[in-house]
């Protein structure tokens, strides 16, 4: 089958170009998109791309493929591309290209840093550790599953406009993690840093994110929950 | 937290619930005259006249205005920041985004006096 791959080195290309390459895919069985690139990697030992659990636990094969953002590791061939068309590679789009499938997250990881991704208490911490019921537990469900893949941030109109502003669906979800989680004492300083107009307010609620998300957690909900939260602080 | 100047309340809550408000207003104003154009005797300067001599609707006309101009600052700031920015537009963003927001302040300065003037000049 056809593999169209982009490819771009900024330190040596003009600008980037889609190249397509002859893979031998076997007949009887559904690849994963991942192992199609490999193939494709035999073909053309040069082609760049992250890659490490193929099992879709680590994250770092986020890619956008045949127009859809997903992790190339547990997305079956067949639930892409019909029978006898091309299978279509580009990097995550919105963040700069480090080479080929490869992008630069570091914008993506500041704006997570934003949200202070860890449990804030103030409290003397008790001598074994901090106990939760199992309904106050059950909040976090949903939420402390992402994998920061970016697949989300990256598919999200609003994010792209505003990378710098925007928190984005995988810092917002990751916000409401600790908002939610009851042995955090910092929620109300956690809001104050949200209420500005572009943190949290530019979501327009398109849920491209919960489209792509490939752990199937829901980005969307939660920024809701946030906004909720910083109604009722204000009244 | 980030800050901006030019946002109608400086802060994303308020914005956001301001949007929302001025919204049901529209919409209550837009169903109250159309009802009133649908209930009402046949359409004629002294019917129309009528209708907005009373001091309720002067009073909702001035509200429905407000609303409107509100609701679209809010709305045009909103476009012009997503998408008057330097990755749209290059260096002179800045510049041609503070151009469009003062044509829009303008538009909406005019129209708000333009409304009192109707509803409430002699
Ligand atoms: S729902 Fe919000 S965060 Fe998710 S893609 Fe849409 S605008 Fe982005
Ligand atoms: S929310 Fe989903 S798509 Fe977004 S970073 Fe986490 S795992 Fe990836
Ligand atoms: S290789 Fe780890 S998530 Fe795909």
């Amino acid at each position: 089958m056809l593999v169209s791959i982009y490819r771009y080195n900024p330190e040596t290309d003009l600008k980037p170009v889609m190249v397509d390459i002859e893979v031998d895919v076997p007949a009887d069985r559904d690849l994963m998109v991942l192992d199609v690139l490999n193939l494709a990697k035999e073909k053309d030992t040069t082609i760049a791309y992250r890659r490490s659990c193929r099992e879709g636990v680590c994250g770092s094969d986020g890619m956008n493929i045949n127009g859809t953002n997903g992790l190339a590791c547990i997305t079956p061939l067949s639930s892409v591309v019909n029978p006898g068309k091309k299978l279509v590679l580009r990097p995550l789009p919105g963040l700069p290209v480090v080479r080929d499938l490869v992008v630069d997250m570091s914008i993506f990881y500041k704006q997570f840093e934003k949200v202070k991704p860890f449990l804030i208490n103030e409290e003397p911490a008790p001598g074994i550790e901090r106990l939760q019921s199992p309904e106050d537990r059950a909040k976090l469900d949903g939420l402390y599953e992402c994998i920061l893949c970016a697949c989300c941030t990256t598919s999200c109109p609003s994010f792209w406009w505003n990378p710098d502003k925007f928190i984005g669906p995988a810092g917002l979800l990751q916000a409401y993690r600790f908002l939610a989680d009851s042995r955090d004492t910092a929620a109300s300083e956690r809001l104050a840093g949200l209420e500005d107009p572009f943190s949290v307010f530019r979501c327009r609620g398109i849920m491209n994110c919960v489209a792509v998300c490939p752990k199937g957690l829901n980005p969307t909900r939660a920024i809701g929950h946030i906004r909720s939260m910083l109604i009722e602080q204000s009244v | 937290m980030v800050t901006s100047v030019t946002n109608f309340s400086r802060s994303g809550l308020s914005d956001w619930i301001a949007q929302r408000v001025s919204a049901v207003v529209l919409l209550a104003y837009s169903l109250f005259i159309f009802i009133s154009l649908l209930t009402g005797p046949e359409l004629s300067y002294a019917a129309w006249s009528e209708l907005f001599s009373h001091t309720a609707v002067r009073l909702f006309s001035l509200l429905a205005i407000f609303a409107l101009c509100v609701h679209a600052w809010i709305g045009m700031w909103t476009i012009a920041t997503d998408y008057l920015t330097a990755s749209h537009l290059g260096a002179s963003a800045t510049a041609i985004r503070f151009g469009f927001l003062i044509g829009c302040a303008l538009l909406v300065v005019i129209y708000l006096l333009w409304g009192i003037q109707i509803f409430w000049g002699s």
